[in-house]
């Protein structure tokens, strides 16, 4: 077959020590393509893409770029090459215009003025070719996130790439700005661009790609045509076995109200309001999802409730406990309520990256009796007791001296949730529960949620991947700029809905909410 | 993926700090070179000034002492996560405290009460001296290292006006104290010695280096084994944890700066009890700023910063024997000797680690695991 192919990987091998990051890894690219790449967490994608952005050298195996030998010693030999890269976290100067962000490193000339001139006459070009319209002239921290992401395109595109690497893209995006992203993604194929994806998300593998290629430890393990495989498929690859998409459960058998919000208002440091004079329950027995593009008030939220901030307004009861502003609550004493925090950001949250895997255990809990005499906290027992955490909960590698940061997310995740539910709360406060966490390990993160429910838990779970919302919780409630606006049983709950509600701001995007990401395989 | 990364435990706490060390010491003996001092002749004199005799032995351990408790001062705060550049005028006013409660009250009390609460004194002045600027930086946000290194001149002053003005022993010249009664000295090494036939040269050396070693097990225990030291830690390692775990980081600053503070305060036990007898001007003169190398080079841990005051206690002792011995070395030329050890065991701490991550990682074949996700 004589297409001709963008990318050809043979047998590329790249180990960091011991470890083979890529072993004998063999892909081919198409040229006008969308190719997906799936696989887990440290199943080597990024290493890969590394490779070919020219940030790590390959051990052995080839590379053809177009047909030309490659193997880039920088990434500025991969640019030359035609290969661009749109990271997952933004590499975009904030107070920049989009001009000077797309300039910069390619000024040209020795007055600024040249360069400026030709690169605003060549980005109203591109971004006329390619429908990627933005204000050249605006300063980047004023776009939102979507727009920032069309900067990086064009930044890359500007520099000459033909082959454009996006890493997670869609992590950052509401459900109309992801829909965006793809239409830009099929506009750019049009135009004869080589898309690859990263992802974690097999809807978004569904709903764009002409080809995928999944990874697992390092190797290259399918190639499949996407028309001609199914998200289960995908999984089952991914992971290595068979893999519940869906979380079995039964109905909720709801009792009292254990959270009760009343006209709840909170203020972050700058006194800017992010709660607005909300109201809602959580009864025992039930799971309440908060959906809702991150940054809408739901860290706020969880702060005031874990007694973390302040709140400016009315009152929340805990318990039969009541917060307000003059009786304030601290999170010490909101434990002592029986109430438990898995936090939304663990690095920075929930646990301490330096400390041994028993001092995080102990995060939050670190007074308790049970390993604490009048003086001493005795090690020997916080290490027991973190013993009995991983054990409960199948932390691997079983090593309570292991440094934290050394743990995979998926077990950091839950260590962290082995943590929380092992002290038997009433009320659990969970924040982006999968987050960066593997397949197999958010299955079962679903179920131990599904768990403390059944055992009569008042749960809110927050969450930005919808697909979760909708499976675990019982009842959904969409928060966007600090209201609640919207609330759906979850049996009745669909993307398109909610992701109507997340932007709050009407119906008149129909047409990009028609497009919403492959639906029909959620319940594969 | 959760290989073990970065070097193991003993390359980083000695291997590295040993070659930082033999980087000085090179650097020193270029200089000795070009000021025509012959290296080797150089370093005989400074090792048997250090060890070579009784009261060289002394000298040395008597300086560790000061080194000891300065450094754990800075390794306390380190914790927290501050950088407490005050142990210089924290030890200042800690002999204050010390030379204080001996003036006000060795007229009332016998010598054997004066001396456990000389000792307390010492060390409550000390944290008392680091707590205003801790107060400042938990509630107010002022920097700690900007506000504690002003209090060292705030301190050099205060203390001259004192002497000066209101301690000063009547009818004297010179800015210090009356001599303490006898029954108010700590005892010195070697009258404690003597007690049990032992007999050894005189020196400074007194009892105050147990109790700097009783300082530095008490900061394991507290740093390590406490909640009060587990919490300490989570504020300076991840503040926000710290929050969601229910810590108030201001009182942990607080915390930790009383107990900073209050270390190295106790200079003053060593330097006002244990060997001048009295107050006097500038009695602490750099030891409060060299802890801040003991404790980098001890990587923050007691037994390091222990073995990190010995060097220096050596440096200081062989230093001034140096100095003495050969005609080519001034003392100016033994501060920089001690500021180049400073400056590769301090500031230039990592010079090689990159080198030898490199090294380590392509020999034991270890994986740098969280690049790549």
């Amino acid at each position: 077959m004589q297409t001709s192919m963008a990318i050809e990987l043979t047998d590329v091998s790249k180990h960091f020590g011991a470890v083979r990051a890529n072993d004998n890894v063999s892909l081919s690219v198409e040229a006008g393509t969308i190719h997906g790449i799936v696989g887990e967490n440290g199943a080597g994608k990024s290493t890969l893409m590394s490779i070919l952005y020219g940030f790590y050298q390959y051990d052995k195996g080839h590379i053809k770029v177009f047909g030309k030998d490659s193997n880039f010693q920088n990434s500025r030999e991969a640019l030359a090459a035609g290969i661009g890269m749109v990271h997952q976290h933004f590499m975009l100067v904030e107070p920049f215009t989009v001009l000077e962000n797309v300039m910069l490193g390619n000024e040209g000339g020795k007055l600024l003025k040249e360069g400026r001139d030709h690169a605003r006459k060549e980005l109203t070009r591109l971004a006329d070719e390619y429908g990627l319209s933005v204000d050249i002239d605006a300063r980047v921290s004023s776009l939102s996130v979507g727009r920032q992401q069309r900067v990086e395109i064009l930044k890359a595109l500007y520099r000459g790439a033909k082959i454009l690497i996006l890493d997670e893209p869609t992590g950052v995006l509401t459900p109309q700005e992801t829909t965006e992203l793809f239409r830009i993604l099929n506009a750019l194929k049009e135009q004869g661009v080589t898309i690859i994806l990263i992802t974690h998300k097999l809807q978004e593998i569904m709903a764009v790609t002409d080809n995928v290629s999944v990874m697992r430890a390092g190797k290259m393990v399918a190639h499949r045509r996407t028309a001609e495989t199914s998200k289960a498929d995908i999984a089952e690859l991914m992971v290595g076995r068979k893999v519940l998409l869906q979380v079995d459960k039964d109905d909720a058998t709801v009792g009292k109200p254990l959270i009760i919000v009343k006209n709840l208002t909170v203020k972050d440091d700058l006194g800017v309001e992010r709660v607005k004079n909300i109201s809602f329950e959580v009864r025992a027995g039930e799971v309440v999802g908060i959906a809702g593009v991150s940054g809408n008030g739901q860290s706020q939220l969880l702060e005031a409730l874990s007694g973390i901030s302040r709140i400016h307004s009315g009152s929340i009861e805990i318990n039969g406990t009541e917060v307000t502003r003059s009786k304030p609550v601290n999170p010490e004493r909101m434990r002592e309520l029986g109430l438990a925090h898995v936090p939304q950001d663990r690095h920075r949250e929930g646990m301490v990256g330096t400390f041994s895997a028993y001092e995080t255990a102990a995060l939050g809990y670190h007074n308790d009796k049970d390993y604490n005499g009048r003086f001493m906290m005795s090690r020997r027992k916080v290490r027991d007791y973190c013993a009995k955490l991983m054990d409960a909960f199948d932390v691997r590698p079983r090593d309570p001296d292991l440094k934290s940061a050394n743990f995979s997310g998926g077990n950091q995740q839950k260590l962290i949730l082995a943590r929380e539910f092992e002290q038997d709360p009433d009320i659990l406060l969970i924040g982006q529960p999968t987050r960066g966490v593997d397949i197999g390990a958010i299955e079962f993160i679903h179920r131990r949620i599904i768990e403390m429910r059944d055992a009569g838990k008042a749960v809110l779970l927050v969450s930005v991947e919808l697909e979760e919302i909708i499976s675990v919780s019982d009842r959904v409630l969409v928060m966007c700029d600090g209201l609640i606006t919207g609330e759906v049983p979850a049996a009745e709950a669909d993307e398109k809905t909610l992701g109507l509600m997340m932007t709050s701001s009407s119906a008149n995007n129909d047409a990009s909410a028609d497009a919403a990401i492959g639906k029909s395989e959620v319940s594969a | 993926m959760s290989q073990n990364q970065g070097m193991p435990f003993w390359m980083n706490a000695i291997l590295l700090p040993f070659l930082n060390l033999v980087t000085a010491f090179i650097a020193i003996g270029v200089i000795f070179l070009v000021i025509g001092v012959d290296p080797i002749e150089a370093t005989k004199i400074l090792v048997l000034g250090a060890f070579g005799y009784e009261e060289g032995i002394g000298f040395m351990l008597y300086y560790t002492t000061n080194f000891i408790f300065t450094g754990l001062a800075v390794a306390v705060a380190f914790h927290a996560g501050l950088f407490n550049i005050g142990g210089e005028g924290q030890a200042y006013i800690g002999g204050l405290g010390a030379g204080l409660a001996c003036l006000t009250l060795g007229q009332w009390l016998p010598g054997l009460l004066i001396i456990p609460i000389a000792i307390v004194a010492s060390a409550v002045f000390g944290a008392a001296w680091a707590y205003i600027p801790a107060v400042l930086q938990a509630y107010r946000g002022s920097h700690i290292v900007i506000t504690t290194i002003m209090f060292n001149y705030l301190a050099a002053a205060l203390m001259v006006y004192l002497m000066v003005n209101v301690i000063r022993e009547p009818g004297q010249m010179t800015p210090q104290s009356a001599e303490f009664d006898q029954s108010m000295w700590l005892p010195s090494m070697h009258g404690l010695l003597a007690n049990f036939g032992i007999e050894i040269e005189s020196s400074p050396l007194n009892i105050s280096l147990f109790i700097a070693l009783l300082a530095a097990l008490f900061v394991w225990l507290f740093i390590w084994h406490t909640r009060w030291g587990y919490q300490l830690r989570t504020t300076g390692s991840n503040a926000r944890a710290a929050v969601y775990a229910g810590i108030k980081p201001s009182k942990m600053i607080v915390l930790s700066m009383l107990v900073s503070g209050g270390l190295a305060g106790m200079v003053g036990i060593n330097e006002i009890l244990g060997v001048n007898h009295r107050l006097l001007l500038d009695f602490h003169m750099g030891y409060g700023f060299a802890g801040i190398a003991v404790a980098l080079m001890g990587r923050n841990h007691p037994v390091g910063i222990i073995i990190a005051s010995l060097l220096f206690g050596i440096l200081y002792q062989g230093g001034a024997e140096l100095a003495f011995e050969m005609s080519g070395i001034t003392r100016d030329i033994v501060v920089v000797m001690q500021g180049l050890v400073i400056l590769f065991s301090g500031a230039l701490e990592f010079l090689y680690k990159p080198w030898l991550m490199k090294l380590y990682l392509s020999v034991s074949g270890s994986s740098t695991a969280q690049e790549y996700a």
